[in-house]
Parts: structure tokens; C-alpha cells; sequence
């Protein structure tokens, strides 16, 4: 196992006064309603998980779910109201106000929704921005922008100013201007969400094309179930500040831990999301036909060569050793099977 | 009964009109009352009754207290005064070391800091003075007159009005185009020509430094406002008992302060245009929007960096829109502190007047009214002026302005010493037209305003007395005849039935203050006053807007009227009334009507306009006429911000009231004039500034509560 990043352990951040003196009263044990009656509003309830480095959580939630309010408190652009939130073993809520703004400085960087460009700025300076407050001069910070500038694509517009931009490029600013520090943790707090379906879609290839260059640690915030799906290692749903589950996205599929989650998954075709390893027999590698697919395929692009088989299809890994087996049955039961079970 | 359920409001305003009248007829007025005697008029009277209060002596009239209350505030006024004195003569005397005579001096705190703030102002406005119109004071101040005796050639000579107007048209061809650079160019020159040179420089030095000193405390308490609750809090009260103060109350104070002079006017002009400033920059502050800051918070800025980097550049318009408030204030204060001895255009106009010379005043006018408009172009092309990326230009082309700048500066002092062959003996016209040796069309407008009299002379006549004897007289006698009691409740009721419980404190607070102080009377008159032009004001503008607003160019038409009427200075609109008119009450209703009709016609046309496009298209798939459209549909949306209109128009009404004082009014204004010229006017001035600022407030405080409900029931909060 990899070394962890984030640590966040029973993370509580409840807005109004008296919220920390009523917080220590529950022991823990809060409720959003008997809160919202005495005038506070609970935005995150008891999280805890980790984020390994390297790895992409997702946090998937509605409006008001408080999936914003947890990366904040991550951040600490707000104060968490209780618990305790690790970076790489430092303990967040410790820092001083100077410790934090090293720590910004060097090892986080965030995307923002609506984008949040300096409206005086160029492209270049905007991307520049973070390294000068650092007090880097302003030749070296100047190139390193230009070569964030090539990195997201943007060459030949980098003296435009924000508003001769396109929400798309806008976006790829923000992006820039947060890595140009290098960061080792990154924060995108729904960054393709004011984007149009098809510039989404191009943004969300550049960026999965970006991590796998970069390998940063990420927590990605989105109310876009298909867009978590589509990105994400694992996935934490949030309704009400609470973590519903985290899991990854097959699981999340195959087993949704509650109600809520189940109705999310409902919709997702998951022909497109599974992948052959998720849906494989491992205890039965006997008797198979002689199709062998990779165990990394999504179902969807080899469903149709397994359906026409009668025997078992055989899983293979990236060595070509078997691992596991899959029966043509199995397909249709994933793709159609299973939706309709208490609804 | 039915009724009464479906419209419960509308009964209870009858209700409240019936007491209100009820109390009226009750109430008879006592036999001993007189208008023009007043209550307490600090004249000794055995008539008069007397109570002692903090050691001070108040006189008045006594009146049954449903009549008139007693001026239980009598005191304040006094009371002020006397502080003040302790304050500036007695208080905290500590010892000095004095330049001159080279030995210490004991004096109080306060006058000395007074005295070292004055000479500092003093010093900064001679200054630019003497750079733009020459002189010697600045080099003696850091030297002494035997030294500029011997060398007489360091006394500053003043740019030559070329190069000033250059300046101007180059500056504003680079805040916004060649129309502006045209225009500012065609100011100067006509405002050189005909010899206003010297006193529109002396303004504009008051300006360059008001406005510059007003921004940066503005700035600075805003930001301390935005970032502290408990300095808003502070603020607040102050900045909206400013915004309707009349600004000519606030002279008085000053003079009691710093004296008499250019730097007394400064100072006070700052108290005036600081508040609007702060207003901006918190809305500016308020308005970026959160995610801006937290990418400055990621991208690790220090506070400092934050405010600084981010905040302050993003909220760039709204700080800038605030400095264009500060400079339009400015002015205007440059003009109504003619009244404390500040030199300039004002100092001109008011001469000009007092002579009933409206020939010179009209060219003075003229003169003042074509800088605003420079000046607030100017500054809103700047608020609006977007950066641009200059990296790829050439050296000339990024500093073609300065070049132009240093070109014309040759030239001019070329043309000026070419001038001096030119026009030996006489003035030398290319360096400084000197005032009154210009062109003057005063004679012109003089005959002209003379043929006016005499020719319409009797209309005029027989039309002023008829308003003053058929309209204005008995509307006066009908506010007069009010009891105390009757409006005190007229007003709490209306203050609870629109806002509720706070609302009606807040208004009983208001009214009892100026029903407490000694000149509720004169209240009544400037209320009378003011509502005689709202009414007339919103009438025209209501009906002017909606039809503007037919037609959008005819809209963006008006508008663009509205905004230039409403730089001119206030005291400017007396100049063409006076002279058709005459000193007469009707002349100050007039500019009255004049002032505020343009805040009534601007709201009028804004609120239409703000009506959203979907619900006109909505409307006319519904098959609406014209007509169906304005009343059903416009009118009530647009209704809450014509309100804010009516708002505006109640504190224009009033401004221009208090300054009609000037032509001769018998309300507040006529006592501030007067408490100018007393030594122991400043509580009188002070006081009687708060009076009519809260009557403003009184207004403020019902219509925005009623707006602001109205706006979240119509969902445009």
C-alpha cells in the first residue's frame, strides 16, 4: 500500500454560533435536524477516510450535500469544526497562519468552478500569479507560466486576458495556474461543471490525459455521477455532509451501500463502466473455451465475442496468465440483471 | 366587511388618515401663535418661558404640547457651541515650540493641531496652485522672503494655459477616444478665452487636493470596514446621516474648526466625499465573487498580498466608479465653500449673484457646468477603461501620450515666449488671459435678461403671484396649522404599517428629534417646500421617463441627459431661474423642480428597463397592446424602483431647498445661511444639518422598507 496523503478522521464542520459547544454535547452523534432547530446548519458529518498518493477520489454529492464544505475544510479555506485532518502526516488544523500559506504555496494547488481568473491578469500572469506571491522573479515565473501555457494548450493566447477567453479556456487557465507550483495535492472543486456537454467531455479526456502525466494526489468534487464514473479511483457519495459510501466506481455500481447510491447507479450502463475483472469468476479457471480476454477490458467493446460463446471465456492479465473466468451468462445478468431488485 | 378582509392595509391607512385629521380639527391653534416669532429665537422676550438645562439658558415660546412640543433640545445647539470653544481654547493646553519667535508657547491641543493641519492643507494647495498659475509662496515656504528677494528668478511662472489644455485633451484621449479629447480641448480653450483661466485653476487645485486625500481615507476606512464588523457598525450611522445632510450645513462646523479659506474647505469637502467613496469600495470588496478569494488564499497570499493583489484589482470598477463619486463631490463642495472664502469659480458665481449680475454668473455657470461634465466623463472613462496588453507594441507606440505630452509642453512655452514679442505691453494672451480681460458675453445676457423683464414682465409677475398667493400660501398655511401631535402620529403609523415595530421606532426617533429642537416650525416650511417639488418633480418625471422609455434611443437619450444635469453643482441651477424669475419663492421651487426631476426620470426609465426580456415576450404572445403591457405588466415591476426614485428625488428636493435659502427662503436653509455668518453658529449650523438630514432619513428609512418588502414579494430582490 502506498503512503497516505490526506488523512481526515471524524471531520465535522457545522455552521452558526455555538456550533463547536454544541458538537462537543452530542458526543459525536449529530443530527442535522435537532441542529437546524437550534440554528445551526450542518454542512459536513463525520467523515473519515484516507487518499493514498497518487490517487483520484472523487467526492460525487447534489447541491448542498456539503461535498464543497469537506474540500474547504481540506483546504482549510474554512475551519473544520471538529476532527482531525492530516497532510502527509502534519496535522492540518495545527498549522499557523505562516505554516499555512507554506504549505499553499508548495504543495496545493485548487480549480475552481467558475473559474475565479484575475480579471486584471493575463493568461500568462494569471498562470504566473502563485509563483510571484511566492516571491519567484518574474523572468523565471514567466517562463514556467509559458510552459504551463503549452501544457494546457493555450500557446498563442497567452497574452489574451480573461475575458477574450471561452469558458473552456478560461477553465484551462485555472488549471494551469494551479499546477504551476507543482503541487503534490490537487483540489478541483467541480471544474467542468459551467462547461458545455461537448466542451466537458474534451476537458475531461485533457485531464485524465494531464494526471497521467502528472500522477498528482487528487480529491475532485462534481454532482456529475457519470463524470465520477468516468474519472475517478474511488468514489465518495455525500448526501446531507454524510458519506454515504466510498468505494470505486465498480463497486459503487455493483453493491450500492444504500438506497440513495442504488438510485444513482440505476441509470449508468454499465456495459460502458465495468470493466471484465470486475464481473470475473477468479475461483474457476477450469474447463474454459479458447476466447481469452484481458481482464481490462470494458465489457461493452468484448461483450459481443463472449455472448457467442457456449463455454466459459477465460481472463488474462497483462502477462497472459490466467486469472479468472467468465460465463456468457454473466454478461446479460450484468447488463440487464439486478436493476429491477426492489423497485 | 369583505372589504376589510381583502384589503386589511388599505383600511388600516384610512384609519391612520382619520386620527391624523381628527387631531387636526381637534387641536385648535393657540391665539398667541405666530409663524414668523417662532419658538426660540434667542431674542429675550418677557413673553417667553425659560428652563435651565446643563447650566444652559433656553428661551421659547410655550405652546400647549399638542400643539408645538417645547424645544426640549434647545440646549444642544448651545451646548455644541460651548464644547466646541472648550475644546479648540481651553482644552489640553500643552507647549508648543513656535518657529517665529523661537521659543515655546503654551497652547491648546486641539487648536494647534488645527492650525498644523490648516497650514499643511494650506501648503499643498498653494502648491499646485503655483504650478499651474505661478507664484512664490511654495519656495518661501521652505525658505523666507529675503531669500526669494534675492534670488527673484525661482518664483514659479506658471504653465501656459496650451499646455494645461493639452494636457487635458491628450489625458483624455487616452482614458477614452477622440470625442472626449475634443471636447476637453474645446473646455479649455473656451474656458481660457474668456477669462475664466485663473478661477476655474484655483477650483481645479482644490480639487487635485480633495479628491485625491478623500479616496485614500475613503479607500483605507473601507477596507477596514469590510474587514471588520465592528468598524461598519461604527460607520454606518455616520455615512447615512452624510449621505442627506445638505452639504452646505456641514460649512458651518468648519469654520468654527479651520477658519476661513481655501484649506478650512478642503478639509470639510473631505468629511463630505469620504463617505461615498467608503460606500464603494465595501461594495466593490462585497462583490467579488468568494471563489476569486479563495484562489488568492490557495495561491498562498498573505493578507497583505490578498488585499493588495486580488482584492483591490478585481473590485477595480466599483473603487474607481467611488473615485468618480469623490471628485464630482468634490466639485460641487469647490463651489458651495465659496460661502467660507474658497477661491475659485464659486467664489466668482456667488459675486456675480450677489450683484445680480447674471450675465457673469451665466458664464461662470457655464464655465463650472462644462468641467463637471469634463471631469465626470473623464473619471467614468477611466472606471470603465479595460487594460490591454502592451508587450507587443513598440517604444513609441507604448508611450506616444507622454511623447505627445512633452511635445506639446515645448510648444507651449515656445508660443509662450514667442507670445511676450507678440503682445508687448499688454497681456501676453499665449500664457495667461487674465480674468476679466477674455471675451465677455455677460453685457449680451445682461440686455437680455432685461429685455425678458421688461417684456414679459407682467406675465411673470401676474403668474408668481398668482402660485405665491393661490398655491404656495395656502399649502404653507396647511402644513403650519398641523399639531405637532397630529404628524408626530401621522408618521409613527406610517413607519409601523410599512415596517413594522422598528420601522415606527426608528421614525419616532427621527421626528422627535426635529420636533424637539427649536425649529419644528421651520421644518414644516422646508417640508412644504420639499413636497411642493416632489410632487410636481415625480409628476414630470414619471410621465417624461415612461414616455422616453417608448423608444430606445429616445431612453438612452434621456438618460444621457440625466446624467449630465446631474453633475452640475447644485447651486448652479439658481443662475437660470434667477434670471427669469426673480428673488421670489417661486424661483426656488423652480430650480427645486428642475433638480429633482432628473434622479425621477432616470429611476423611472432604469425601472422599466430592468423589466426582464422574457416576461415582454410572455406579454406579447399573450396578445397584449401597448397600453395592457405598461399598466399590467411594467408599471408593477418597475414600481419598486421607481420608488427608489421618488427616494432620490425627496433628498434632491431637499438639497436644493436648504441651498434656495440663498435667494431667500424662511425654512432651515435661511438659518444655516445665517448661522454662517455668526460666531456662534456652529451648533446652530450643526444641528440644524441633522434636522434636515433626518427629515431625509425619515424618508429614506419608509420607502427603502417598503421597497425592499415589495421586491422579495415580487421575487426581484
Amino acid at each position: 500500500m502506498s503512503e497516505t496523503v490526506i488523512k481526515c478522521e471524524s471531520v465535522y464542520k457545522i455552521f452558526g454560533e455555538n456550533a463547536k459547544k454544541m458538537l462537543e454535547e452530542s458526543n459525536g452523534n449529530v443530527d442535522a435536524k435537532t441542529f437546524q432547530e437550534r440554528g445551526c446548519i450542518v454542512g459536513v458529518n463525520n467523515a473519515s477516510f484516507e487518499v493514498a498518493k497518487g490517487e483520484m477520489l472523487v467526492v460525487m454529492g447534489l447541491s448542498g450535500s456539503g461535498k464543497s464544505t469537506l474540500l474547504r475544510c481540506i483546504s482549510r479555506l474554512t475551519d473544520a469544526t471538529g476532527g482531525k485532518i492530516f497532510i502527509e502526516g502534519q496535522d492540518l488544523l495545527e498549522l499557523n497562519n505562516k505554516e499555512l500559506i507554506e504549505l499553499r504555496r508548495n504543495k496545493m494547488g485548487m480549480v475552481f468552478q467558475s473559474f475565479a481568473l484575475l480579471p486584471h491578469k493575463t493568461v500568462v500572469e494569471n498562470i504566473a500569479f502563485p509563483l510571484q506571491i511566492k516571491g519567484t522573479n518574474t523572468e523565471e515565473s514567466i517562463s514556467r507560466a509559458m510552459e504551463m501555457v503549452k501544457l494546457v494548450g493555450l500557446d498563442g493566447r497567452e497574452n489574451y486576458f480573461p475575458r477574450e477567453l471561452s469558458g473552456g479556456q478560461q477553465q484551462r487557465v485555472g488549471i494551469a495556474r494551479s499546477l504551476a507550483v507543482e503541487p503534490d495535492i490537487w483540489f478541483l472543486d467541480e471544474p467542468f461543471s459551467a462547461l458545455d456537454p461537448l466542451i466537458r467531455k474534451e476537458m475531461q479526456d485533457e485531464f485524465l490525459r494531464l494526471q497521467e502525466k502528472l500522477q498528482k494526489t487528487i480529491m475532485f468534487i462534481t454532482h456529475d455521477f457519470d463524470e465520477a464514473l468516468k474519472l475517478a479511483d474511488r468514489i465518495a457519495i455525500m448526501k446531507d455532509g454524510i458519506i454515504e459510501q466510498l468505494d470505486t466506481p465498480a463497486n459503487i455500481v455493483l453493491n450500492p451501500a444504500t438506497e440513495y447510491v442504488r438510485k444513482f447507479t440505476e441509470e449508468v450502463p454499465r456495459e460502458k463502466v465495468l470493466i471484465i475483472e470486475d464481473v470475473m469468476d477468479a475461483s474457476s479457471k477450469d474447463n474454459l473455451g479458447d476466447l481469452k480476454v484481458s481482464k481490462d477490458e470494458i465489457i461493452e467493446n468484448v461483450a459481443e465475442k463472449i455472448l457467442t460463446q457456449e463455454k466459459l471465456v477465460g481472463v488474462i492479465d497483462s502477462n497472459n496468465n490466467i486469472v479468472g473466468s467468465i460465463k456468457p451468462s454473466k454478461i446479460i445478468d450484468t447488463v440487464f440483471g439486478g436493476r429491477k431488485n426492489g423497485s | 366587511m369583505e372589504y376589510l378582509k381583502k384589503y386589511p392595509k388599505l383600511f388600516q391607512w384610512l384609519f391612520l388618515l382619520i386620527v391624523f385629521f381628527a387631531l387636526c380639527f381637534a387641536i385648535d391653534v393657540p391665539e398667541t401663535y405666530k409663524f414668523i416669532r417662532g419658538q426660540a429665537e434667542f431674542v429675550k422676550d418677557p413673553n417667553q418661558s425659560v428652563y435651565f438645562f446643563l447650566g444652559k439658558e433656553v428661551r421659547y415660546y410655550a405652546f400647549d404640547v399638542f400643539w408645538r412640543l417645547p424645544p426640549l433640545l434647545g440646549w444642544l445647539p448651545i451646548w455644541i457651541n460651548d464644547s466646541l470653544f472648550f475644546l479648540m481654547n481651553e482644552w489640553m493646553p500643552m507647549e508648543f515650540w513656535n518657529e517665529d519667535t523661537q521659543e515655546f508657547k503654551t497652547r491648546p491641543l486641539l487648536l494647534e493641531i488645527s492650525r498644523n493641519l490648516t497650514s499643511f492643507m494650506t501648503f499643498l494647495i498653494e502648491l499646485i496652485r503655483e504650478i499651474l498659475l505661478g507664484g512664490l509662496e511654495t519656495i518661501v515656504a521652505f525658505t523666507s522672503w529675503d531669500f526669494i528677494d534675492a534670488y527673484p528668478w525661482l518664483e514659479l511662472p506658471g504653465l501656459p494655459w496650451t499646455i494645461v489644455a493639452a494636457g487635458a485633451a491628450i489625458l483624455s484621449y487616452k482614458l477614452s477616444g477622440k470625442g472626449l479629447a475634443l471636447f476637453a480641448g474645446l473646455t479649455m480653450i473656451y474656458i481660457s478665452i474668456f477669462g475664466q483661466w485663473k478661477p476655474s485653476m484655483q477650483t481645479l487645485s482644490f480639487i487635485l487636493v480633495a479628491a485625491p486625500l478623500s479616496f485614500i481615507f475613503g479607500l483605507g476606512l473601507g477596507i477596514a470596514a469590510y474587514k471588520s464588523k465592528r468598524v461598519e457598525k461604527a460607520l454606518y450611522p455616520i455615512l447615512l446621516v452624510m449621505q442627506t445632510m445638505p452639504q452646505y450645513a456641514v460649512l458651518v462646523p468648519a469654520l468654527v474648526l479651520f477658519g476661513v479659506g481655501d484649506h478650512a474647505a478642503v478639509i470639510i469637502t473631505m468629511v463630505v466625499a469620504v463617505p461615498p467613496m467608503i460606500l464603494l469600495t465595501i461594495l466593490g470588496l462585497r462583490a467579488i465573487p468568494p471563489e476569486v478569494i479563495e484562489a488568492g488564499r490557495m495561491s498562498g497570499c498573505t493578507n497583505w498580498q490578498l488585499m493588495f493583489k486580488v482584492l483591490i484589482p478585481t473590485a477595480r470598477r466599483d473603487i474607481l466608479i467611488g473615485v468618480n463619486q469623490v471628485i464630482m463631490v468634490c466639485f460641487s463642495m469647490a463651489v458651495i465653500s465659496a460661502f467660507i472664502g474658497a477661491k475659485g469659480l464659486g467664489f466668482n458665481l456667488l459675486l456675480a449673484l450677489n450683484q445680480l449680475n447674471i450675465g457673469l454668473a451665466l458664464e461662470a455657470g457655464l464655465c463650472i457646468s462644462l468641467i463637471a461634465i469634463l471631469l465626470d466623463k473623464m473619471s467614468l472613462a477611466w472606471a470603465n477603461k479595460q487594460t490591454d496588453y502592451f508587450g507587443n507594441l513598440t517604444f513609441f507606440q507604448r508611450n506616444k501620450n507622454v511623447i505627445f505630452f512633452a511635445a506639446s509642453f515645448v510648444i507651449g512655452i515656445i508660443l509662450a515666449y514667442v507670445g511676450t514679442f507678440i503682445f508687448k505691453g499688454s497681456f501676453n494672451y499665449l500664457f495667461e488671459i487674465p480674468h476679466n480681460k477674455g471675451i465677455s458675453t455677460a453685457d449680451f445676457w445682461n440686455k437680455g435678461v432685461d429685455w425678458i423683464f421688461d417684456t414679459f414682465f407682467v406675465y411673470i409677475k401676474a403668474f408668481n403671484t398668482w402660485l405665491i398667493q393661490d398655491v404656495l400660501q395656502p399649502m404653507r398655511a396647511l402644513y403650519l396649522r398641523m399639531p405637532a401631535v397630529a404628524t408626530l402620529v401621522l408618521a409613527v403609523g406610517a413607519g409601523y404599517l410599512i415596517g413594522g415595530f422598528r420601522s415606527a421606532l426608528v421614525v419616532a426617533a427621527l421626528t422627535l428629534f426635529i420636533a424637539l429642537s427649536p425649529w419644528w416650525d421651520r421644518a414644516l416650511v422646508t417640508l412644504y417646500m420639499a413636497t411642493f417639488g416632489v410632487v410636481i418633480s415625480c409628476l414630470i418625471g414619471f410621465t417624461v421617463g415612461t414616455l422616453c422609455f417608448q423608444n430606445k434611443k429616445s431612453a438612452a437619450f434621456m438618460l444621457g441627459v440625466c446624467d449630465i444635469f446631474q453633475t452640475f453643482p447644485s447651486f448652479v441651477y439658481l443662475i437660470p431661474v434667477m434670471m427669469l424669475f426673480g428673488i421670489t419663492d417661486t424661483s426656488v421651487l423652480i430650480a427645486v423642480i428642475v433638480y429633482a426631476t432628473i434622479p425621477a426620470t432616470r429611476y423611472t426609465i432604469e425601472g422599466l428597463r430592468s423589466v426582464p426580456v422574457g416576461l415582454h415576450e410572455a406579454a406579447t404572445m399573450s396578445g397584449v397592446n401597448k397600453f395592457q403591457r405598461l399598466t399590467k405588466i411594467e408599471f408593477p415591476l418597475a414600481f419598486p424602483h421607481m420608488m427608489l426614485g421618488l427616494n432620490q428625488t425627496i433628498v434632491f428636493a431637499l438639497f436644493m431647498v436648504i441651498i434656495g435659502a440663498f435667494i431667500g427662503t424662511e425654512d432651515l436653509g435661511q438659518y444655516i445661511l445665517k448661522a454662517l455668518s455668526d460666531k456662534n453658529g456652529a451648533g446652530i449650523g450643526l444641528t440644524l444639518g441633522i434636522c434636515v438630514a433626518f427629515i431625509g432619513l425619515i424618508f429614506d428609512n419608509l420607502i427603502r422598507t417598503w421597497v425592499g418588502k415589495r421586491k422579495k414579494h415580487l421575487g426581484i430582490a
